[in-house]
């Protein structure tokens, strides 16, 4: 992106360093959205990595206001400081919750549903590390099929898919929701820039390499999210209202086991589990790319 | 101006005069006349405020934390399980200093399932470091609305007012309804110091570590110390502008008294009732109505403790194991203070059972006869 703002809000000598994990997904995208919302932009902000790793009291790397608050409560608590700047002549101001895949998937999923059918004038992003990694890697409904978490330990992988977050929110009709990944940030600063200029609620859905959870390298962090889309693990598309589904990236049909195979939460995996993956995989995409035909999406 | 109106409507006109900005709330039995009432004054215009309508209670209360900390005034409303599914937020509320208000419609705690009034919904909220205030009139319950704004917003400690389910918030009364005019006078806008503001970006209830945690619950517990005198100090000004006057603790007949009654909300009123009609008989009883639960206003009780009198708490609540908790509060209070006085405990009308004018003379014979136990639970009307 050639418009990206001279300022980079996280590496602002005023502010405090983060604290996360080498390679956490999570900063790099926090850093990209931030920079494209710009400062007229208040963060909500659940129980997490991201509320951890932003620094304990009095340090705070994020030079927007952020609020934090309980586990269950970001999409409703966002909607009330939508309410209270709309009280107060702020309309102009972004409400941006930044919530991980435990607190939308999982604890968070009633209210987020809530603000979904209410459609608040909130940007709803979960940055989705499929797991509860800030407790220490448990499994979320956003963990994959076959994989190991310390609550799916390898005596008993997780058995059920993963939730599909992306199709219950565009179900709510909401007028955005889009996936993105750190491995695509032009792609992800334009989906950004979008839901910045949409009224309503719009919700992303970010893909959140974590070394320590993903059992990976820090340095292939970028890789693994790049595997992941060019394999069709977590295609990138968007929704409007609902309907008018748009791929913004096309297949380059990599196996799903380049993907799996750099990651260690993967290696109890059977070889017909990654079969089954790659044939799921399959006809999910299948399914996205009909729907991406028949749509016809004007920007 | 006079009319005639519900405990619960009383509750609407004090939100809608203290010009509230963000209201959250969801339906639950006997509450749900105030979001219904609200719903309309907001709908029509003729209150200015947003009205987030939401899925639960713990949502309402998560949307007054984001609200709350845009800097404008908030008010919810709830009863019972909706307070406990509220819980974990309350501390939230208090802990981060929002001046959040709420009304809670007392209603007893399942199961087995019940709408009827008591109020261990309510006292077992007493360490989520809310102020909690009981009404005993729809007057009283507008008036202590309006206060609550001004006090919450004064100490940054948030506010519970709390009237007894249907025998207070389905009652017509008349009651006073003050000019907005007068009102604004009394209560200000709020202003907050410190708020969610891109002109003055602020991180708010981030991770503390055990080095500085004490020293924030250290200040909410400075600022629960200096409450009374903030209530007070409202209460007076109140009663400058109003013409009503109310104190932690309202005496009657209490200083003669050789049988002393302590009661709040709606019982207190059938005590009262009773009272007076045992004066005319020549017993010499008297009643301290408890007006707060936090802070407990022990000063307030003490002013009117005699040596003469035979003390007795009547709890329209349990702390199953422990008794009735306003008679606990008050037996550690006290004792805290020096004073070395029995305190009967009487436990009655759980569930919304009635608490009857007999009721009341049993409990004054059985204190003058010594058949009352001076140490265990008394149960009132129990069927063993």
């Amino acid at each position: 992106m050639s418009d990206t703002p001279d300022y980079d809000f996280c590496a602002s000598h005023d502010f405090y360093g983060h604290t996360a994990c080498p390679g956490c997904g999570e900063k790099i995208l926090y850093r990209h959205v931030l920079d494209v919302l710009g400062p007229e932009t208040v963060v909500v902000a659940p129980a997490g990595c991201a509320a951890v790793t932003d620094g304990v009291f009095p340090h705070s790397l994020s030079p927007v206001p952020y609020l934090h608050v309980a586990f269950g409560a970001t999409a409703s608590a966002a909607a009330g400081v939508r309410a209270g700047l709309d009280m107060s002549g702020r309309e102009n101001v972004t409400v941006m919750a930044w919530a991980g895949d435990g607190a939308t998937f999982d604890i968070g999923m009633g209210a987020l549903s809530a603000i979904a059918e209410r459609n608040e004038n909130v940007l709803y992003v979960c940055y989705d590390n499929e797991a509860y990694m800030n407790t220490g890697m448990q499994r979320s409904s956003a963990t994959p099929r076959g994989c190991w978490t310390t609550t799916t330990p390898a005596s008993r992988l997780k058995s059920e898919p993963k939730k599909d977050i992306d199709a219950i929110m565009a179900a709510h009709r909401i007028p955005y929701v889009a996936t993105a990944s750190p491995a695509f940030l032009d792609d992800l600063k334009a989906k950004v820039e979008r839901a910045k200029a949409i009224r309503g609620l719009r919700f992303m859905h970010l893909f959140s390499p974590c070394p320590p959870g993903w059992k990976s390298d820090p340095a292939d962090s970028i890789t693994i999210a790049r595997l992941a889309v060019e394999s069709n693990v977590f295609p990138l598309y968007e929704v409007y209202e609902g309907e008018r589904l748009r791929l913004t990236y096309q297949s380059s049909s990599v196996a799903v086991s380049d993907y799996l195979k750099l990651q260690g939460r993967f290696k109890y995996m059977s070889e017909q589990e990654a079969e089954d993956m790659q044939s799921a995989v399959e006809r999910s995409y299948a399914a996205l790319k009909l729907r991406h035909e028949k749509s016809k999406v004007c920007l | 101006m006079n009319r005639v109106m519900s405990g619960n409507e009383a509750v609407s006109q004090a939100v809608k005069l203290s010009r509230v900005q963000v209201i959250s709330a969801y339906p639950i039995t006997p509450q749900t006349s105030i979001s219904e009432k609200l719903s309309e004054i907001c709908g029509s215009g003729e209150m200015d405020a947003k009205f987030v309508k939401v899925e639960s209670e713990h949502s309402a209360m998560a949307t007054l934390i984001g609200a709350s900390s845009t800097g404008v005034r908030t008010f919810t409303a709830t009863s019972s399980q909706g307070l406990a599914l509220m819980q974990e937020l309350l501390f939230w509320v208090s802990g981060a200093r929002l001046p959040v208000v709420m009304v809670n419609v007392n209603r007893a705690m399942a199961a087995p399932w019940t709408i009827w009034c008591d109020q261990t919904d309510s006292v077992s909220q007493r360490d989520t470091g809310w102020l909690q205030f009981y009404c005993w009139s729809n007057q009283e319950i507008l008036d202590s609305v309006i206060c609550a704004f001004k006090i919450a917003e004064e100490l940054l400690i948030p506010c519970m007012v709390c009237h007894d389910g249907f025998f207070i918030s389905h009652t017509h009364e008349v009651i006073d309804i003050p000019e907005q005019e007068q009102v604004d006078t009394f209560l200000s806008p709020r202003k907050a110091e410190y708020k969610l503001d891109t002109s003055d970006p602020r991180t708010f209830s981030g991770g503390t570590m055990p080095n500085m945690f004490m020293e924030f619950r250290y200040k909410v517990q400075a600022a629960f110390e200096r409450a009374q005198g903030v209530i007070d100090q409202t209460y007076k000004q109140f009663a400058q502008t109003f013409g009503r006057d109310y104190r932690a603790v309202e005496a009657y007949y209490a200083d003669d008294a050789e049988i002393l009654l302590i009661a709040s909300g709606s019982a207190a009123s059938t005590v009262y009732h009773t009272v007076r009609q045992m004066r005319e008989s020549g017993r010499k009883v008297g009643l301290l109505r408890l007006r707060q639960l936090r802070p407990l206003p022990v000063e307030g009780v003490l002013n009117h403790l005699t040596n003469e009198a035979t003390i007795a708490v009547i709890d329209r609540n349990l702390s199953p194991g422990t008794g009735g908790v306003f008679t606990q509060e008050l037996r550690a209070a006290l004792h805290r203070n020096g004073e070395d006085c029995c305190i009967h405990e009487f436990v009655a009308g759980l569930g919304g059972r009635d608490i009857t004018a007999a009721d009341i003379e049993k409990i004054c014979d059985d204190l003058d006869n010594k058949t009352a136990d001076p140490a265990g639970i008394n149960w009132v009307g129990l069927n063993r």
